[in-house]
């Protein structure tokens, strides 16, 4: 699904170029479950944003289902974002001004969905994410975990195959941190594509594959036995119907 | 996006910070409402001058004594003949000329019995109404004696004739001008005042008779008027030409009231222009503080436009969004400014009821039109800049 080759990301700070990814190559499967750790500044975040076509390589190529992302349009990239991609953010991002219900129907918004289409999503994510009688408030009057959420059916409201995590319990407490990766798991299980960038061992520990990342490169990339890690953190294995189930079988790239 | 899901988003952007907004819509408003003010004064002004200067008709032609362009250092030198009642009398006969008014203007006291008034005294010909289309209310107007023995008839305006009788029955009594005598036979209907001139507090004579009377040897001006048919240049040419076979030079001036009032008409044009740009440097005020919120919206609302990028939206959509919150709030700018203008104008016709006003409805269309423009074109820096904003970059800030 996704072929990373020889990628590279430079960035010019003052008269020095810093590498922030260097000749990295990565392949990820339909389905997979990653975990991405490393120091700070190792480009972690430059990757996930390289992933999710919101910024370019300086060298080398990404291929998405085949399909060098290199040749696409500005509007392809974002129609990709939109409809294939989601997002999740380790600040929220929510718009301060919009209340949970619409923050989470703002993808469907932009990609012009008729309202009618529109509600019995939201809905059905309100209730998945356990966010019914919170759908009315504002990201102010919402705790940590709540608005977490809240990101979490804004970035799946479109049914995208690839969920892109950076750090997203990182302004958590501990039980609410637990919450939403349990709920990217339940995503993942239903069939969506994940990586999650995190700091917290345990949280790594809990994806199938795990990549460490060092000076822009991969370090170490290796599979886990994810039944034996889960039962150490004794949280519960992903039950109940998965959140994210494609119906019209479209993979990105395909357009 | 849909066109009502947009308009939503860009109202509730406006509406989420009201006082910042509305303070913006003010700037355009005041601006709105002092060009459309302005405008209107100035047009209203255009109207009331031009009904005041065409009230004698548009056909007519004055001709005066005198050049006013000197002719190199002859010019100043110049013998002046003085135009004559038998100029005006030729005048008569040239083709597509209907009335001939030969003019003599003076001031002085006007007795009836013991009653005293100091009036204009105006020598007039039996053509004056007509030419001048005036009506008379009571009796007749002086009668086309021959010129130089006219009878000692007068015609008295609305003014003078209560001043003198009252309410009386002023026909048939005689009253002395500068001490000779004179039979009343009718009245002119009230004019009113034109440009502070009473129009009212005159008394017309015949011509000669004022000649004698003042003492004068020429005339101050003879008018003629034409028919329908016929061009004011054409006449122009044939008064000018009849003239200086008379004259031997042209010491004399021709105004035709149709070049006249084209040239005010132009003049107050231009006034108005100049009244209403006056006004448009407050609009232009108004567009920069559009200009300068957007561009504070843009820079608080990064990373709001970076995450837009990464659900989804494309650069044009961004732009779409922002240059529409500066069009909503100047519109929205443009429809205070209607509101300021009905309060200010209520509060000026209650202080100065005969103000000169000419508030089209085509303006307020306009001013709503004009301020969106505004927005559009305030907006479009701002706009563009939240539209090429890296997301990655955008993202980042807080
Ligand atoms: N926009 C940028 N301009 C300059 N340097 C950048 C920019 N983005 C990232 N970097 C640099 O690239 C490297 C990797 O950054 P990042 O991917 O954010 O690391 P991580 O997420 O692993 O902490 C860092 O050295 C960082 O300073
Ligand atoms: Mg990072």
């Amino acid at each position: 699904m996704i072929e990373l080759r020889q990628l590279c990301r430079d960035f010019l700070v003052g008269d020095q170029t810093v590498h922030a990814l260097d000749h990295l190559d990565l392949n990820i499967d339909k389905g997979e479950y990653l975990s991405v750790m490393g120091p700070s500044g190792s480009g972690k975040s430059t990757l996930l944003n390289m992933l999710g076509l919101l910024d370019k390589p300086s060298a080398g190529e990404y291929l998405l289902n085949g399909t060098a992302t290199s040749g696409l349009k500005e509007e392809q990239r974002a129609s990709l974002r939109g409809g294939h991609i989601g997002f999740v953010f380790q600040s929220y991002h929510l718009i301060p001004r919009l209340n949970a219900r619409e923050n989470i129907e703002l993808p469907l918004v932009l990609a012009g969905v008729a309202p009618k289409l529109r509600q019995p999503r939201v809905d059905e994510l309100l209730a998945r994410l356990d966010l019914v009688d919170r759908a009315e408030h504002i990201p102010n009057q919402l705790s940590g975990g709540q608005r977490q959420r809240v990101a979490i059916g804004r970035a799946i409201v479109m049914e995208p195959d690839l969920l892109l995590a950076d750090e997203p319990t990182g302004n958590l407490d501990s039980k609410s941190g637990l919450e939403v990766v349990t709920l990217l798991e339940e995503l993942n299980a239903g069939g969506i594509t994940l990586l999650v960038v995190t700091h917290d061992e345990n949280m790594g520990a809990r994806a199938r594959r795990r990549l460490h990342m060092i000076d822009g490169a991969i370090s170490r990339d290796w599979q886990t036995d994810s039944a034996e890690s889960k039962s150490i953190l004794t949280a519960k294995p992903p039950t109940g119907k998965p959140l994210t189930q494609k119906t019209d079988g479209k993979a990105p790239g395909e357009f | 996006m849909r066109f009502r899901d947009s308009t939503r988003m860009i109202l509730g952007a406006v509406l989420s910070n009201r006082g910042k907004s509305l303070l913006t819509a003010l700037g355009i408003g005041v601006g709105i409402a002092a060009v459309t003010l302005l405008t209107s004064l100035g047009e209203g002004l255009q109207h009331y001058l031009l009904g005041q200067f065409s009230q004698f008709g548009t056909r007519i032609i004055a001709i005066n004594p005198g050049k006013d362009i000197t002719q190199g250092l002859g010019g100043i030198i110049s013998s002046t003949k003085p135009l004559s009642l038998g100029d005006a009398e030729s005048l008569r006969l040239l083709p597509g000329i209907e009335r001939v008014v030969p003019v003599v203007q003076g001031a002085g006291a006007v007795e009836y019995g013991n009653r005293e008034r100091k009036g204009d005294i105006l020598g007039v010909g039996s053509d004056m109404p007509s030419a001048w289309q005036f009506r008379v209310a009571m009796g007749r107007f002086l009668p086309d004696d021959q010129s130089g023995r006219s009878r000692s008839y007068a015609v008295l305006g609305h003014t003078m004739k209560t001043e003198l009788f009252g309410a009386s029955n002023p026909l048939g009594q005689n009253i002395r001008i500068g001490g000779l005598r004179f039979r009343v036979i009718g009245v002119i209907e009230e004019k009113g005042q034109m440009l502070g001139f009473d129009m009212d507090d005159i008394v017309y004579i015949p011509t000669d008779k004022a000649l004698q009377l003042f003492n004068r040897e020429g005339l101050m001006e003879i008018d003629v008027t034409f028919g329908p048919s016929h061009s004011s240049t054409r006449i122009a040419e044939r008064v000018t030409q009849r003239l200086l076979e008379r004259h031997g030079e042209e010491d004399f001036t021709l105004t035709s009231q149709d070049e006249m009032l084209a040239t005010m008409n132009k003049v107050l044009q231009i006034l108005t222009i100049g009244v209403a740009a006056l006004g448009g440097i407050s609009l232009l005020v108004g567009a920069i503080g559009i200009a300068t919120i957007m561009t504070i919206t843009v820079g608080e609302r990064t990373a709001e436009i970076g995450l837009l990028r990464s659900i989804g939206s494309s650069r044009r959509q961004v732009l779409i969004l922002f240059l529409g919150e500066a069009v909503l709030m100047s519109v929205l700018g443009g429809l205070l400014g209607l509101l300021i203008l009905t309060v200010v104008l209520s509060a000026i016709k209650l202080a100065v009821p005969g103000l000169p006003f000419a508030l089209n409805p085509i303006y307020l269309i306009a001013a709503i039109v004009v301020s969106g423009l505004i927005g559009l074109v305030a907006g479009v820096v701002p706009a563009r800049k939240a539209a090429q904003l890296d997301p990655v970059d955008a993202l980042r800030t807080e």
